[in-house]
């Protein structure tokens, strides 16, 4: 099939060709309804097209656009839509795909460009621009069909073909990135920084001032004259072509959530480090992600728990609300039995801690854990000590105490890391069970944030009352046991 | 498992709240008086609360404290002093000698202070001062203090020949 050359077409591909752009670019500026069928460009129809074979008049062998070249370079797209997009760049791309083993339904396929090809194809535009808009097909730059959507248009298929037919869309949580750089022209960019300063303010993170943003936003502000002023029209050529990067593959993380008990008074939450140096050699989140992780074959993981206890506490009952957010997973989906077995291989690794609610969970859902965390109440259990012999009637009294509020100055043992505050925390509900003459066991109900500790020793006076004024001897808590988070997510899971 | 099995001593205590979590630093005669004695307690946290050591005057004979004053000038007050944040922006720097407070009882006064020293947060019943050393400082902060061990060695010594009071 050849490409038909309209007459009307005839000056703006002869200026292009003359340019030095490669087939798939002259395509891109004619931006004629046969390149992409956008009349159609419904969400079906974009689907379709994405997973279909590539128009055979694509081929540029076929078209009468091939022409020797002084260079043989495009200096619009520096090789990407014109050596790149190839069955090459589709086997490199599925290599890494399945090097990392990845599992999925579909995939999106990204690319990411040096800034300077914005700057060329601006430099493209204004030379062709009083021909492209005597076609009156194309008003602005803006509709010239971008070089990123080509490569996609062209590469999606082939990728897919590659893939053994896998789905390549437009929105996927998996991505499959390509980058594209070319050093000896990124100096193209830089002029516009003396133009337009504003928008090439240092940041932190990147690398270069010259991200494709800026640079759009810079050229979007430039005028004609100016640009004309500073560079070249049409854009130079040069002898080598872009180079493609390491492909790099990324599954958009996996949230999961469930409960967990913990049975054991020598264990923390989260690794314990003093000066970088490990205290304990477990952790109630590294149990818990050890498995998770190895069946999600995640990178990395976020754990994050409704409030948290200390690591000479206990939580039992129905164990404290935990979310996990699972990074990169490269096998991501799980159903619910299989989700079970994972719950089962945690609890069969270790009897310091066990899960149960194990599911999948949006990222959403994760909010919900976090929502009104104060307004929640807490059940504990604590085993105190009293300096003064007790009976059994010197305690009762604290079964008829309701609704206590205390005054809570920042416990000094968290002091170094949270502000200094008088926070007023309500006891809901006391009940003493005495056991001996210097000891008892006292349950509370207590909003969540109260300090449990600090309430029995009194912490040099800085919780107001504490049990030390209560029973006006000196206190002290020897065990301290979570009875109950009372946080209805996530969801119950039958057993 | 071992750890959860409760183990209660019913005639012994377990270790205090200040055992469990701090270190007992001290200094003796506090710019050169005899037995003003301080002891400072270092939470595993870098904290530091400032208290008296139980040989210090003030606490001896049954004497009682009348007042404390944290007014150390006219523009400077210990107590009123607000901070802000998790870095407790608007904290008192302190330095060796700087005093924290002055504390009258009954026919004694005197003038406490001395630490290599940041930020001061206002005082609670039981205590002088709470102090957080910048992260730096935590570790030198204590160089120049006794430990428990030598502070009674001192103390001893202090009962066999006793110094005449200046
Ligand atoms: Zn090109």
């Amino acid at each position: 099939v050849m490409l038909p050359l309209k007459e009307k077409d005839k000056p703006l591909v002869q200026k292009l060709l003359s340019s030095g752009c490669c087939p798939r670019c002259v395509l891109r500026f004619q931006n004629n309804s046969s390149f992409i069928n956008k009349s159609q460009s419904d969400a079906d129809a974009e689907q379709e097209a994405d997973e279909a074979p590539p128009p055979k008049r694509f081929k540029p062998e076929e078209t009468e656009l091939m022409r020797e070249e002084e260079s043989p370079v495009c200096p619009v797209c520096l090789g990407v839509l014109q050596e790149h997009c190839d069955q090459t760049l589709a086997s490199k791309v599925a290599e890494a795909i399945k090097t990392e083993n990845y599992e999925f339904d579909s995939l999106v396929l990204s690319v990411s460009l040096p800034a300077q090809l914005c700057v060329r194809e601006h430099s493209c535009w204004l030379h062709v621009k009083t021909e492209v808009r005597a076609k009156s097909l194309v008003l602005g730059k803006d509709d010239v069909i971008q070089v990123k959507e080509a490569f996609k248009w062209n590469m999606q298929s082939l990728v897919s073909k590659t893939l053994g037919g896998a789905a390549v869309v437009s929105k996927s949580a998996f991505e499959v990135g390509v980058e594209f750089v070319h050093p000896d022209t990124d100096k193209d960019c830089h002029f516009l920084a003396t133009t337009c300063s504003d928008c090439f303010k240092p940041t932190k993170n990147k690398e270069s001032v010259f991200t494709r943003m800026a640079v759009v936003k810079a050229l979007e502000k430039i005028s004609d004259t100016n640009f004309l002023k500073h560079y070249p029209c049409p854009p130079p050529r040069h002898s080598s072509s872009c180079v493609s990067r390491d492909v790099q593959c990324l599954h958009t993380s996996v949230f999961i959530a469930g409960r967990y008990n913990k049975f054991c008074r020598s264990l923390p939450q989260t690794p314990w480090l003093i000066n970088g140096e490990r205290r304990m050699e477990s952790s109630v989140e590294e149990l818990i992600a050890g498995p998770i992780l190895e069946t999600f074959r995640a990178t990395g993981f976020n754990f994050s728990s409704s409030g948290r206890e200390d690591v000479d506490v206990r939580t039992l009952g129905n164990g404290r609300p935990f979310a996990m957010e699972l990074i990169n997973p490269h096998k991501p989906k799980f159903n619910r039995d299989q989700i079970k077995k994972i719950q089962q291989e945690i609890n069969d690794s270790s009897d310091k801690i066990r899960v149960r609610d194990l599911q999948i969970v949006s990222r959403e859902a994760m909010g919900r854990m976090k929502e009104g965390e104060e307004e929640k109440t807490k059940s504990y259990r604590a085993l105190v000590w009293t300096e003064k012999p007790i009976e059994k009637e010197d305690i009762s009294f604290l079964n008829d105490i309701k609704e206590l509020t205390l005054d809570q100055k920042t416990p000094l043992r968290v002091l170094h890391r949270r502000a200094l505050a008088v926070r007023p925390r309500v006891i809901h509900s006391m009940s003493s069970e005495y056991r001996d003459t210097h000891h008892f066991y006292l349950e509370l109900k207590t909003q969540a944030g109260t300090y449990i500790k600090e309430f029995v020793h009194g912490d040099f006076g800085r919780t107001k009352p504490n049990m030390c004024q209560l029973l006006q001897t000196e206190t002290d808590i020897l065990e301290l046991d979570v009875e109950s988070v009372d946080v209805d997510w996530p969801p119950p899971i039958p057993e | 498992m071992d750890d959860d099995v409760t183990h209660v001593e019913t005639e012994t205590r377990a270790p205090s709240v200040i055992d469990r979590y701090y270190t007992r630093w001290y200094r003796t005669d506090l710019k050169g008086k005899p037995s003003e004695d301080h002891c400072i307690l270092q939470h595993s946290n870098r904290i530091c609360v400032v208290t008296l050591a139980e040989t210090h005057p003030i606490l001896q004979n049954g004497r009682t404290i009348k007042s404390i004053n944290y007014q150390i000038s006219d523009c400077c007050s210990r107590l009123k002093n607000k901070v802000s944040g998790k870095s407790k922006r608007g904290g008192q720097f302190l330095t060796d000698f700087a005093p924290l407070c002055r504390i009258t009882c009954e026919a004694y006064q005197v003038a406490t202070g001395n630490l290599t020293i940041l930020a001061i947060i206002p005082f609670t019943e039981g205590y002088i001062a709470v102090i957080l050393p910048k992260l730096e400082e935590s570790k030198s902060i204590t160089e120049n203090l006794l430990t428990r061990d030598e502070f009674e060695k001192v103390v001893a010594k202090r009962n066999i020949f006793p110094s005449q009071p200046s």
